[in-house]
């Protein structure tokens, strides 16, 4: 385990230093940015306007009983932005870009196309790690900030519509209005920037690290998704407490 | 006309008792030979007797655990041996990148280090794919090519590099007995158009004894005889006999279940 951490440090570094690239991977950079949210954004609006819709479904009843009816949008609006939009996205985007990508790489490893790209004196991480990396540390961000919203309205909606809730969305946004703030929105979002770097990390290693044929493969895909995912459940909980005590 | 910039000089290259280990398993007991500039060096051997293995450590690929290679006499490793001196490998499997398309795959060395324009680069990939006989075929993707034709793009895209040290991995591997004779063709063609050392590893008789110059008979992890095609031919060792006297079963009776 503390060998994968300490290469995983290194392709990082290595990434970071392949960094002043990036204009010359332009297009392969927009190329992934295309994948990633091309193939992504219809499952991030499902994904945001369905756990909003069932965490106002379990909590709106119980706190309306309570008379805090008042609370709702505010509640489920900083639960969104501040959690479910970062880790829910984050999890979708593993399981569907972590999991290309590992694929992807892993089989030009077994497949000789990385060692035919270092006799050329092309290096595998300006040309195939720098280029996926950058793509989902903009696209994940990019994804979130469009799953927030869409998460409030479906908050929004169940309220309105669930009878034993029965808030408005006017009520429910002016709930939201009070206890969400810009700093909770980017707080969202910059944990997505930590969680999209960790997933592209995890990732392009476990894609550079595939041993033997398909079978290799495969394992490499199902590592860099568990990995990925309980990397990223790591992380939130480190991040939370971290950002909580700034805020503070 | 050179397509990459720098002169081009054939280069020497010699294997000092090179070792190399797999778990348990040692691949390479300690080989050491030199290589001739501008020559065609055939290293031959069965299956499995580690000299894909030797070919990696010559190109950098692999780090050897003992012993040491020379390219010009200095001794160098991986990309910065690869920086110093032109060198192109023809992989076994041709290993293109099967997400570029073919005229992508040939140019890629002029791309990705920038060395001309994209009207150069593609003047460039058509006179090579020309060269190896496949005219015209830039837009295609790898997977709609046969075996032999993957192996002439790869050779296409060894050619672009202009290379000084040409490496080629069983090169007729897989081919049937035409297409091997044209891969066979397209490799004297490049010894007279380029003048670069040549390193062919193969377990194929008929290739190494009509191309090389010189052949290494390599048996278990070790050089056992160099020699002219002749000098192995009739070398008195019981395994090189053995190895290039084998005679395929004459009818299917002959073969034990």
């Amino acid at each position: 385990m503390f060998q994968h951490i300490g290469e995983i440090i290194v392709l990082f570094w290595r990434t970071l230093q392949a960094l002043p690239l990036c204009w010359r991977q332009r297009r392969k950079i927009f190329e992934q940015l295309f994948e990633i949210g091309n193939v992504s954004l219809l499952m991030v609006c499902i994904l945001s306007l369905f756990i909003a819709g069932v965490t106002a479904l379990q909590t709106g009843p119980v706190m309306v009983e309570h008379g805090l009816g008042t609370f709702v949008g505010g509640s489920i609006g900083l639960a969104v932005c501040k959690e479910f939009a970062p880790v829910f996205m984050a999890i979708l985007i593993a399981g569907r870009i972590g999991s290309a990508m590992a694929a992807e790489i892993g089989s030009m490893r077994v497949y000789q196309e990385i060692d035919a790209l270092r006799t050329m004196n092309i290096d595998p991480v300006n040309y195939l790690v720098l280029p996926r990396m950058v793509a989902i540390a903009m696209a994940l961000p990019a994804l979130v900030m469009f799953a927030i919203p869409v998460g409030w309205f479906g908050g929004a909606m169940i309220s309105a519509l669930n009878p034993r809730i029965g808030i408005n969305f006017t009520s429910f946004f002016q709930s939201l209005r009070d206890e969400v703030d810009s700093g909770d929105v980017f707080n969202g979002i910059f944990k997505s920037f930590i969680f999209a770097l960790a997933i592209g990390l995890v990732s392009c290693h476990q894609g550079l690290s595939t041993r033997g044929g398909p079978r290799g493969i495969g394992r490499s895909v199902t590592k860099a998704v568990v990995n990925s995912i309980v990397l990223i459940l790591i992380l939130d909980y480190f991040l939370t407490r971290i950002l909580l005590y700034i805020q503070k | 006309m050179s397509d990459t910039p720098g002169q081009l000089q054939s280069v020497s290259v010699e294997v000092r008792g090179l070792r190399k280990s797999f778990g348990s398993l040692e691949v390479l007991k300690g080989v050491t030979f030199k290589v001739n500039p501008g020559e065609i060096f055939v290293i031959m051997g069965p299956s499995g007797s580690g000299k894909s293995v030797l070919l990696r450590h010559i190109i950098g690929l692999e780090t050897p655990d003992a012993g040491e290679i020379l390219i010009q006499g200095e001794a160098a490793e991986g990309a910065r041996m690869r920086d110093k001196y032109r060198m192109a490998m023809v992989f076994q499997s041709a290993a293109l990148l099967t997400s570029l398309s073919v005229g992508e795959n040939v140019g890629l060395y002029l791309t990705e280090h920038s060395l001309k324009t994209p009207e150069e680069i593609a003047a460039i990939v058509a006179r090579k794919l020309e060269a190896v006989g496949l005219k015209g075929l830039e837009d295609r993707v790898p997977s709609e090519l046969s075996g032999g034709m993957q192996k002439r793009v790869a050779i296409a895209r060894a050619l672009v590099m202009e290379p000084q040290l040409f490496l080629f991995d069983e090169p007729t591997a897989e081919l049937d007995p035409p297409m091997a004779v044209t891969i066979d063709e397209e490799i004297l063609k490049l010894k007279d158009r380029t003048h670069a050392t040549s390193i062919v590893v193969t377990h194929d008789r008929i290739l190494a004894f009509s191309l090389a110059d010189r052949v290494a008979m390599f048996i278990d992890g070790q050089v056992l005889f160099i020699g002219t095609p002749d000098e192995v031919k009739l070398h008195p060792d019981p395994r090189v006999q053995e190895f290039i006297n084998a005679k395929p079963p004459t009818s299917r009776s002959s073969l034990t279940l």
